[in-house]
């Protein structure tokens, strides 16, 4: 049986655990047989980003050690995701480290490209704003970004479709990105608050209850600008919705 | 300065960025209708990469093709090997023609080479002559993008520097009456030029002709008016042969402006009878980025200024925020290959959404190079210590599982416990318009522990 590992992110695991749980469960419903490797830490990313790979090479070989055993590597993050499967090809390119690079998925990939089970049935009846996080969006190719000139399509999209008495709202901006970007969101503190900024609205406008996406990574950038200006507004990951099957309203 | 401080400053002033987006934004919505209306804009945009690919491979052979054939057509052709070379050859030729007073055209490559000053310098009138590139002038500022020189400008700060400069009524910011007010004066100014300097679009190898694509027609009415023309072409502008040029103007028009092509595409290819054509071929740098395998793609570039219309950064932050003749993304990959001390903080100015790479027509793979350049300054500049420290120790942690699960239940504790004041001060610049994420009781580790550990 298929046996899959599933990668919490560093943040995720700190400070949105219901969003692994939710991720978790989604895959259990499924009947997957799932591990969690409790030596699990970090994909790498934030220093990598940040211009130093050189210091995230060990953090990247412990990743690859944790998961090297796994049919699949299941993430609840399209940015980590992009980050072990760009950016391991300056690790040795041993046979660990290219099944990881391979078998390293976001969860809404697993689900449409690698499941072949129907999905759990799934409630939501609010009207939700679809962000489409970069790196997943123009990174992993989740969806045609709005630049390139081809057939349309969203994988995320497709899955919240499935999703009963949701209603998806259409931005002004469809997939512009919300100013996170890792330390960026330090370094160019202005620049990113007033992306995050401009991205909230677009969703206000156009009468979103929940802003939804596969990063929460962007979504807890947002969620921080949400709750300093006190908007009617939530954030929710896509797992999130994908596994919500009551009709209360949707907690944060 | 750098970025971030300057784009703070840009910001603070929250209407005049919105406006900023908002102008850019309306650009980059007629680009994209421009190229829906192309089914095969994919295709199109592949052979633009390969073709200048292989051009860049072989360089020097195209070079001297384009050379031969210029000079047969006869065109007096000069090499620059930088800014300094390209102004004293300028310098020379105006003096060797008593030349006093210069009409400019759509030359991103005389910014670079900061010709401007050096010309006024030694006497030499340079009126710039596009609409935009005459309004920073007058303004005293640099281009602020490069298709669009004064998109940061206001209509009634053109309007204030029309009156004062050109001495025209106030018209309220009128588009026609500043535009009628602008056609005026340069018509005086193309009459009396001694010279005309243009930049260049493409060369063509195959036949040594070299293209200039103008919307306001103002390169063609210098040129021929001017019984001395010169135009500077930096060597990585080369195509070729001549069937090429129909790809890369189909490309550079719809990713500019949207429109279907430029109103003028003006193919030079030999001089007027009783004039000289000059042709300036200026490297400047271009064969150390050329050497340069994982920057080299970056010399692809038509200019178009699609990248910086697309970039949330630079919506946001201003073309002057990047203190660099060619602002963006598209900019700071290229500035940091010239002084990378300098630019060292361009590479960072951007969240690597990747929307630069998707609009290039020529398919650069700017955020890859924004990475790459990320991981080379770092190296080789000791620049932000405290930066360096941080990940380092970060790094050291993520390795370190049982330490990264204390440190987290440590600080989501703090975090919870302790008062507004002392998680949201001066250090916290996350937290300046912000919240941080409301620290759970548990992580998911320890949840996992609790109520799946018989599990895997
Ligand atoms: S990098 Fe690409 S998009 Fe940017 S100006 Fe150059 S050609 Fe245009």
């Amino acid at each position: 049986m298929m046996h899959i590992g599933l990668f919490v992110p560093c943040y995720v695991d700190q400070f949105y655990p219901r969003v692994a749980i939710a991720t978790l469960e989604l895959l259990e419903k499924l009947g997957y047989r799932v591990s969690v490797p409790p030596d699990q830490t970090c994909c790498g990313q934030p220093m990598a980003n940040s211009g130093y790979e050189r210091y995230s090479k060990k953090t990247m070989e412990l990743f690859v050690k944790n998961f090297a055993s796994y049919d699949y590597i299941v993430a609840p993050s399209g940015s980590c995701v992009y980050h072990v499967r760009k950016h391991y090809d300056t690790l040795e390119q041993t046979p660990e480290v290219a099944h990881i690079r391979e078998r390293t998925v976001d969860i809404c990939e697993f689900l449409v490209n690698h499941c072949d089970k129907a999905l759990p049935e799934s409630n939501f009846p609010y009207r939700v704003g679809l962000h489409q996080s970069c790196h997943g969006q123009r990174g992993l190719r989740f969806g045609k970004s709005s630049e390139v000139v081809a057939e349309p399509f969203s994988i995320v999209r497709q899955l919240l479709e499935s999703v009963e008495g949701i209603e998806l709202v259409d931005l002004q901006r469809a997939d512009e990105c919300c100013g996170f970007g890792g330390t960026f969101a330090i370094a160019e503190e202005a620049v990113s608050v007033k992306m995050g900024k401009d991205r909230v609205q677009d969703h206000i406008l156009n009468g979103a209850q929940v802003i939804t996406g596969t990063d929460m990574s962007c979504l807890m950038h947002m969620e921080g600008i949400i709750r300093r200006r006190q908007l009617p507004l939530r954030v929710m990951h896509v797992s999130e919705i994908l596994n919500h099957t009551h009709q209360h309203e949707p907690s944060s | 300065m750098s970025h971030p401080h300057k784009a703070q400053e840009f910001i603070a002033n929250e209407n005049r960025v919105n406006w900023h987006d908002k102008s850019l934004w309306h650009v980059r919505e007629k680009r994209d209708k421009a190229v829906n209306l192309f089914p095969e804009w994919e295709q199109l945009r592949e052979k633009a990469s390969q073709i200048k690919s292989h051009t860049l491979s072989r360089l020097d052979e195209y070079l001297e093709e384009f050379e031969k054939n210029a000079i047969a057509n006869g065109v007096k052709v000069h090499w620059a090997s930088d800014a300094i070379e390209h102004n004293d050859i300028v310098l020379s030729i105006f003096r060797e023609h008593g030349v006093q007073r210069i009409v400019k055209s759509k030359s991103m490559l005389t910014e670079e080479c900061h010709l401007n000053p050096f010309l006024e310098k030694h006497g030499i009138e340079v009126i710039d002559s596009d609409l935009g590139e005459r309004i920073v002038q007058l303004a005293k500022e640099p281009p602020s993008h490069i298709v669009m020189p004064a998109i940061h400008k206001k209509r009634m700060e053109i309007d204030e520097l029309f009156q004062k400069h050109l001495h025209t009524p106030p018209s309220h910011g009128d588009e026609n009456i500043l535009t009628a007010a602008a056609r005026e004066h340069l018509r005086q100014k193309f009459m009396k030029a001694d010279a005309a300097l243009t930049g260049v679009n493409f060369g063509i190898a195959e036949t040594g002709d070299f293209v200039v694509c103008t919307n306001e027609g103002n390169a063609d009415m210098g040129v021929h008016l001017a019984p001395v023309q010169i135009s500077s072409m930096g060597i990585e502008k080369l195509i070729p042969r001549y069937e090429d040029l129909g790809v890369f103007t189909r490309l550079l028009a719809r990713s500019a402006t949207g429109q279907h092509i430029t109103t003028y595409t003006s193919q030079f290819r030999k001089p007027r009878a009783g004039t000289e054509m000059h042709l300036i071929l200026v490297d400047n740098g271009r064969t150390v980025q050329l050497g340069r395998e994982k920057y080299r793609r970056s010399l692809h570039c038509i200019r178009c200024g699609a990248c910086m219309n697309t970039c949330p950064v630079y919506r946001r932050s201003g073309g002057h925020s990047y203190q660099s003749v060619i602002p963006g993304p598209i900019g700071s990959i290229l500035s940091p290959g010239r002084d990378m001390k300098k630019y060292s903080s361009l590479p960072f100015a951007s969240s690597l959404c990747g929307s630069c790479s998707d609009v290039c027509p020529v398919k650069i793979n700017i955020h890859e190079q924004l990475y790459f350049w990320r991981q080379d300054i770092t190296q080789a500049t000791n620049e932000e210590p405290a930066k360096k420290i941080s990940m380092k120790m970060t790094g050291w942690l993520f390795t370190k599982p049982k330490w990264f699960r204390k440190a987290g239940k440590f600080g989501r504790k703090a975090l919870a416990k302790l008062p507004r004041w002392m998680v949201y001060n001066s250090m916290n610049v996350w937290g300046k318009h912000r919240e941080l994420p409301e620290p759970p009781k548990e992580s998911f580790q320890e949840w996992y522990q609790k109520n799946r550990k018989n599990n895997g």
